[in-house]
Order: structure tokens, then C-alpha cells, then sequence
């Protein structure tokens, strides 16, 4: 039976009333998906059944996961952090500056840390040799940045903004717009891959993806903030957003490597 | 609000996390991220093993990063793993002298990886492991789990996270020895010989 928009607003709205309801009986606030997720239908074989083995990591300060690698200089060029420098053209599309801080769970800025970018074009569609969607590939964008955070924790990228795509779950399954970001923290415990996303996407309740953070508030630190004040005159729209590394890790050891 | 107040602690929450999708691999992976062990170290070891999912399939489109102490148990603090080349844009790999200890592996199209890197010494408590994360499409949120070496029965029998670990799932977390130097370690995610995985707190 082919699989519709409305059987997975259905299945959404099922999980959101069955996190409202462990919420209501005094469970805690769910700050990350579950990996769990059959809205989102490639989870069902990949995620695990038993749960996790729980390590309290303040028994043992010598866990090697309380320390992070290193990135340096050595690991980015330049203009990594300029998406639209990488070819000889200019990408079409509408130019974004995105800007925000890495930071831990006290609010201590991540300093000189890896973060990672990858995105669609703005018509939609990856420099990826799998992707299936027709839409026109831009020969002067190939959607892929990194940038080392600054003594502030601020990391900034100059970009396109991308396009919303189909990904042929179900029937005119749409992703909204967004931001792949890999990010480091000072331990491995912290490691992070997410999306981030714009403000106000009219597909936001239709994507299982980011519906799978059932928690609203959460969700909502998924999505960047517009900041005129980022925005560069005659060149390019401006987004903050901020990134919460969540895990604990060593408070003992030193910073800002 | 993704603009954090850090004058109010209440407000500073973690980013959710999101499945890796599949198109990162022109993105994340790099020339030689699995190759982490110096040329020529006579500490190497290769690892080897396959992802699968819970109907026991490979996975085409996961990949593994490893993290590990020297073989003196230190941790190493060398940047390098990724090194660029700011003339042409591309990667010119590591420098195959220093040692960074941590690698980025995507599984091929049979689901399987490699990597080569060096033997972990102990650290702490623990008998030498190297540490994993797991990302792959459909996971939702990355896994951590653990690779041990066989072979030191004492240490691994001593180990706090082993000894926690019922005995019919212990094995997942050991490696297989398959000749000198060499081990296979497979990560199943769901059903069946399911991988201890773990979460810190």
C-alpha cells in the first residue's frame, strides 16, 4: 500500500500524544529524539533494542571518551568557511551568513574546535553522486564547509541559501531547508551531528526528521534565528544559531586547546 | 530562541541531534581517515568489520569514528587528522609520522570497514579500548560503544564496564582475533548479537 502524507501526520501526532502523556505522568523533558522513531522510517531496523549501558564517567577521570581529538589550522584552508569561494563561479541562489556559538552545557564557550557543514543547493539538490532528485546540479557550489571556533566559541559560515527537497519516504515527502552541522566538543562524549533549519518552514510539521524531537521546545533550538545585524549589506541574509553540546566532560581538564 | 543566554543557566539546553541523512559522503569522509596509525609503527593493528541493521544487512551508508590512547595510554592532543591543502582546496592526508588517534571510516557498499591504527595502552580503570561512534541514515541519534582487544584476560576480567556487562553481551564488545596484529569487530545494531552500546553520564 503506498504510504501517504496523512498516514505519517498520523503516526507524528500518535508519538507527540505518547510523549504528552509520559510527560504528564511525571516523566522527564526528552531534550533528544528517540532513536526509535517509525515515522522516520529508516529507523526501524537501526536502532537498538536493549538499552544503553549507563558509564558515570566522575569514577573514572582517565576515560579516554573525556577527551576530544584535536583540530588545527593544518585541517581547514582559508576559505572552508566560504561556500560560495570554491569555484571559479558564483553559486546561484540567495547568499546567507550563518554565525553562532559553540558552547557546553555550563554556557562555556568550545574554542578552536571542528565544525562541519553540508547542505543541498538552492534549487534542492546535493553534489551527491546518489541523489535522485531532478533538480539542476550548480556547477559552482558544492555544498560542503568547515571552520575551526574562534576564542569566543563562534564559528561563521558564508553560504547559499539551500532549497527544500523530496526524499520519496512517502508520497510528496518534502524536507524543509537546512544546515547539516558535525561539531566537537572538548570530550568525545559531546560529539554532535544535527540540522539546522529556517525560521518559520512552512514543511515543519510534515517531516518526520524534525518532527522525531517531540519535545517543542527542543525543536525549536533546531531552528536558526534571522539577525539583521548579520546580514551584510548588498551581499547576504543573516542567521544565528547557537549550539548546545550536550554530555558530560571533564571540568578538570584544561581548555581552549 | 537558538540565541543563548549564558547569564541564564535554565536556557542554556542541548541542541537536539539528527540522523546523518545519506548524502554526507562528500562531505565527511577524507583521503586516508581510516589509515590513523604512523607508516611503518610496529604498534599497528588493523581492525576490520561490518555495520549491520537488525535483519542482519550491511549497512552501505554508516560510518565509524575511532578514538584511542597511545600505546602508552596517553591521550594524544595532535591536530592533523584531516590535513588540507590551501592551494588546491583538496586533502593531502595525514603526514604519516604523527599520531592524532582518531579516524573517520564510512562503510563500503558491502557494509564493511577498515581501519589501521595504533594498539591503545591502558589508561585508568580500564583495560585498553578504543572508543566508537557510530552515525549511519535512519540513526537518529549517534551510538557509542567500545572496541577491547582479546588476548590480556586479567585486564579485560577487571575492566568496570565489563564486569558490569551481562556474559551472553560481553562478547560484542571484544574484538575478533583473525591473525598477528589484526581483529574483527562487528557493530549490530539492532536484534540478534545486538552491540552493547553506551551512554555517559
Amino acid at each position: 500500500m503506498t504510504l501517504t502524507q496523512h498516514d505519517i501526520d498520523l503516526e507524528i501526532a500518535a508519538e507527540r500524544a505518547a510523549y504528552e502523556k509520559r510527560l504528564a505522568d511525571g516523566a522527564p523533558v526528552e531534550h533528544q529524539p528517540r532513536r526509535d522513531y517509525a515515522p522516520y522510517r529508516s529507523s526501524v531496523l537501526r536502532h537498538p533494542k536493549q538499552p544503553p549501558v549507563s558509564i558515570d564517567v566522575s569514577k573514572d577521570p582517565e576515560l579516554v571518551e573525556l577527551h576530544s581529538p584535536a583540530f588545527g589550522e593544518r585541517d581547514i584552508t582559508e576559505i572552508d568557511n566560504d561556500l560560495t569561494r570554491q569555484h571559479t563561479g558564483e553559486p546561484i541562489g540567495e547568499r546567507i551568513t550563518v554565525e553562532g556559538r559553540l558552547l557546553d552545557r555550563d554556557g562555556r564557550p568550545i574554542r578552536g574546535q571542528l565544525v562541519e557543514i553540508w547542505q543541498a543547493n538552492s534549487a534542492g539538490r546535493y553534489a551527491h553522486q546518489r541523489e535522485q532528485h531532478d533538480a539542476p546540479l550548480d556547477p559552482n557550489f558544492t555544498g560542503v564547509g568547515r571552520t575551526l571556533t574562534d576564542d569566543s566559541g563562534f564559528y561563521r559560515f558564508t553560504t547559499i541559501q539551500p532549497g527544500p527537497y523530496p526524499w520519496r519516504q512517502h508520497v510528496n515527502a518534502w524536507r524543509p531547508a537546512h544546515i547539516h552541522f558535525s561539531v566537537f566538543g572538548t570530550a568525545f562524549t559531546q560529539r554532535l551531528v544535527t540540522q539546522m533549519y529556517f525560521p518559520s518552514d512552512p514543511l515543519f510539521p510534515y517531516d518526520p526528521i524534525i518532527q522525531s524531537v517531540t519535545d517543542d521546545a527542543a525543536r525549536q533550538r533546531l531552528v536558526a534565528t534571522y539577525d539583521h545585524s548579520l546580514s551584510v549589506p548588498e551581499f547576504s541574509m543573516g542567521y544565528h544559531w547557537d549550539i548546545v553540546l550536550d554530555g558530560p566532560h571533564a571540568t578538570w581538564i584544561e581548555e581552549g586547546r | 530562541m537558538t540565541k543563548i543566554d549564558t547569564s541564564r543557566p535554565e536556557t542554556v539546553l542541548p541542541t537536539p541531534s539528527h540522523t546523518v541523512g545519506p548524502f554526507y559522503g562528500h562531505a565527511l569522509p577524507f583521503p586516508g581517515g581510516g589509515d590513523i596509525a604512523p607508516l611503518g609503527h610496529p604498534d599497528t593493528i588493523v581492525l576490520q568489520g561490518y555495520v549491520l541493521d537488525g535483519e542482519g544487512d550491511p549497512l552501505p551508508d554508516a560510518f565509524v569514528e575511532l578514538w584511542g590512547a597511545d600505546p602508552d595510554g596517553d591521550v594524544p592532543r595532535v591536530d592533523g587528522s584531516m590535513r588540507r591543502d590551501p592551494a588546491s582546496g583538496g586533502f593531502l592526508g595525514r603526514n604519516g609520522v604523527e599520531f592524532t588517534g582518531w579516524g573517520r571510516v564510512q562503510t563500503d557498499a558491502n557494509g564493511h570497514w577498515t581501519a589501521r591504527t595504533l594498539r591503545p595502552g591502558a589508561r585508568g580503570l580500564s583495560a585498553p579500548y578504543l572508543s566508537v561512534c557510530v552515525f549511519a541514515r535512519g540513526l537518529l541519534v549517534h551510538l557509542f560503544t567500545r572496541i577491547y582487544l582479546p588476548g590480556d584476560e586479567a585486564s579485560l576480567a577487571a575492566d568496570p564496564l565489563l564486569a558490569r556487562v551481562d556474559e551472553a553481551r560481553r562478547g560484542t564488545l571484544i574484538a575478533e582475533e583473525r591473525g598477528p596484529a589484526a581483529y574483527r569487530f562487528d557493530i549490530r545494531l539492532q536484534g540478534e548479537g545486538e552491540t552493547v552500546f553506551l551512554e555517559f553520564q
